[in-house]
């Protein structure tokens, strides 16, 4: 007789008003589905990157708000839980090569971003821990590279501007920015524009033709056959 | 070479966008004279209007960062160019420095941040170069004297009011005249050299702005002024602006140029300046021509 296994530590989250038993270890988001709900909207990849379930939360005794991704965070023991719906948020409509990128050009797609009192309720909210506010700092300014730069890392998920009391829609003017940086400030790679040529110029047409061509048992032989790079040597291999 | 001496600079925002001259021709004169502005790494909007309200703390917040922002780079002050954000953030040292129920709460809201602990000044670059550095010396660094210019000071509202926060007298102010002298160029004395440019009315009210830049500029040029200084990027964008409105409207009217102090100094000093309008270009060549045939 195989002996019993100790039970699993279990803790209890609140999920809109009741409280439910969960293994401990589980995001919020597999909590919230092992209690037996189901998601239909506000949940996406489940690796932290789409930004589809931002959530809020709050612990037992306190009297913050917390903000995360539903499926980054850890349900801990007397969480009170709810998910959130995708709020909708205007976005700005541009053509990007009609642009004229000077300094006051996101204040004119995004004049709401003049309301900031730098409150950082923004900055708070950010599962990125982006500096939200700074970079609406920098946009009210007109630089619009630092904008790009201090957004970088945001995955859209859009709980700064659910916070915000001015009303900003920061993750899409932000975006706008790093648009704006990708196509007319950051430096052109050289590289790049000459292999753009070269294809265009048809440098590599034949080649494409002839594997196009080519029978499977010739592509095989061919593929067998291939120019390998040198494997490095043992004392170059990474740790 | 000697190590330029660092101030904590705060810029505003107006200074990074439609004010590039302000900066610039205050970095050159501020490098000529052995002083480097080192900006602030970390800062926001100064809030651009005090809020008069006693109880509502919340719109001290900006500020209030700003300063703390100055505290983290281990410094006592800030120094301003811009008069708007001189007016706010000094408003705002006097309404929390020492007053700790105001402190306690604003950083109570501010949690994540390191508490401000109230002790930043706030500083215009006038008063640097005033009581700081003085007048000799800047006459001292001098390479394009600007002998025979005739130069309106325009002092706008925000550095010399309030009373408490005034970098000078408030009614009978010398800072901008003084300067002036040091350049050998000569201040000329006008009724308007502290009135209110009109300030944000120029949203709803332009013509009110229209009529007040005719006013000061008007008297300006009868008193014999080549061009007009000024020390705030309101009061320089109002007289600017509206003065186009002028120059369409009134036959003979004559562009008065209106430049920032800074870029005066700058044109005495060699270095650079920024744009500068073709017209004072041509008064100063013509002066300095004069003056070799002289």
């Amino acid at each position: 007789m195989a002996s019993k296994k100790p039970d699993k530590e279990m803790i209890h989250i609140h999920v809109m008003g009741k409280t439910y038993e969960v293994p401990a270890g589980l995001t919020i988001m597999d909590a919230m589905e092992y209690a037996g709900y189901r998601f239909t909207r506000g949940a996406g990849c489940r690796s932290g990157f789409c930004g589809a379930c931002s959530t809020v939360y709050r612990h037992e005794g306190d009297y913050r708000l917390q903000f995360a991704l539903a499926c980054q965070e850890t349900a801990q023991d007397g969480m009170y839980l709810v998910q959130l719906p995708f709020t909708p948020a205007p976005r700005a409509e541009y053509d990007i090569e009609k642009i004229n990128p000077k300094e006051n050009v996101l204040l004119q797609y995004y004049p709401e971003i003049a309301r900031c009192v730098s409150c950082n309720t923004c900055t708070k909210a950010c599962p990125q821990d982006i500096q939200v506010m700074d970079y609406i700092q920098a946009a009210l300014r007109g630089d619009i590279a630092k904008t790009a730069e201090l957004s970088f890392d945001c995955i859209q998920c859009g709980l700064c501007s659910m916070r915000c009391p001015a009303d900003i829609k920061h993750y899409h003017m932000a975006q706008m920015a790093r648009r704006i940086y990708g196509r007319y400030m950051s430096p052109v790679p050289q590289h790049l524009e000459d292999r753009l040529q070269e294809i265009a110029e048809g440098k590599f047409d034949a080649e494409l033709d002839r594997l196009v061509s080519m029978s499977r048992k010739e592509l095989e032989e061919a593929y067998a056959a291939r120019v390998r790079e040198e494997a490095p040597a043992e004392s170059e291999k990474s740790e | 070479m000697k190590e330029l001496e660092k101030l904590t600079y705060f810029p505003g925002c107006t200074l990074k966008d439609t004010a590039r001259d302000f900066e610039i021709s205050g970095m050159a004169v501020m490098e000529a004279l052995g002083y480097v502005l080192e900006e602030l790494e970390r800062w926001n909007c100064c809030g651009t209007v005090f809020s008069l309200t006693d109880d509502d703390l919340m719109h001290q917040v900006a500020p209030v960062r700003d300063l703390l922002r100055a505290q983290e780079a281990g410094s006592e002050e800030i120094i301003t160019l811009c008069s708007m954000c001189y007016g706010t953030l000094k408003r705002t040292s006097h309404f929390v420095n020492g007053n700790q129920e105001r402190l306690d709460k604003l950083n109570a809201f501010m949690d994540k941040e390191i508490d401000y602990e109230g002790k930043v000044s706030v500083h215009h670059l006038l008063e640097v170069l005033r009581d700081r550095i003085g007048w000799e010396k800047i006459e001292e660094r001098m390479t394009n004297p600007l002998e025979g210019l005739n130069v309106a000071p325009f002092y706008g509202c925000t550095l010399l009011r309030p009373q408490e926060i005034a970098i000078d007298d408030t009614d009978a102010p010398s800072v901008l005249q003084d300067l002036t002298t040091a350049l050998w160029a000569t201040p000329v004395d006008y009724p308007y050299a502290v009135e209110c440019c009109g300030a944000y009315q120029v949203v709803d009210h332009r013509e009110v702005i229209v009529e007040r830049t005719h006013r000061i500029l008007s008297a300006a040029r009868r008193a014999g002024a080549d061009v007009v200084i000024a020390s705030c990027p309101l009061c320089h964008h109002n007289l600017r602006d509206t003065q186009k409105e002028l120059i369409r409207t009134i036959p003979d009217y004559e562009e008065m140029p209106i430049i920032y102090f800074t870029q005066l100094m700058a044109l005495a000093y060699g270095v650079e300046a920024g744009k500068i309008p073709t017209s004072l270009k041509a008064k100063i060549k013509h002066l300095q021509t004069v003056k070799g045939e002289g």
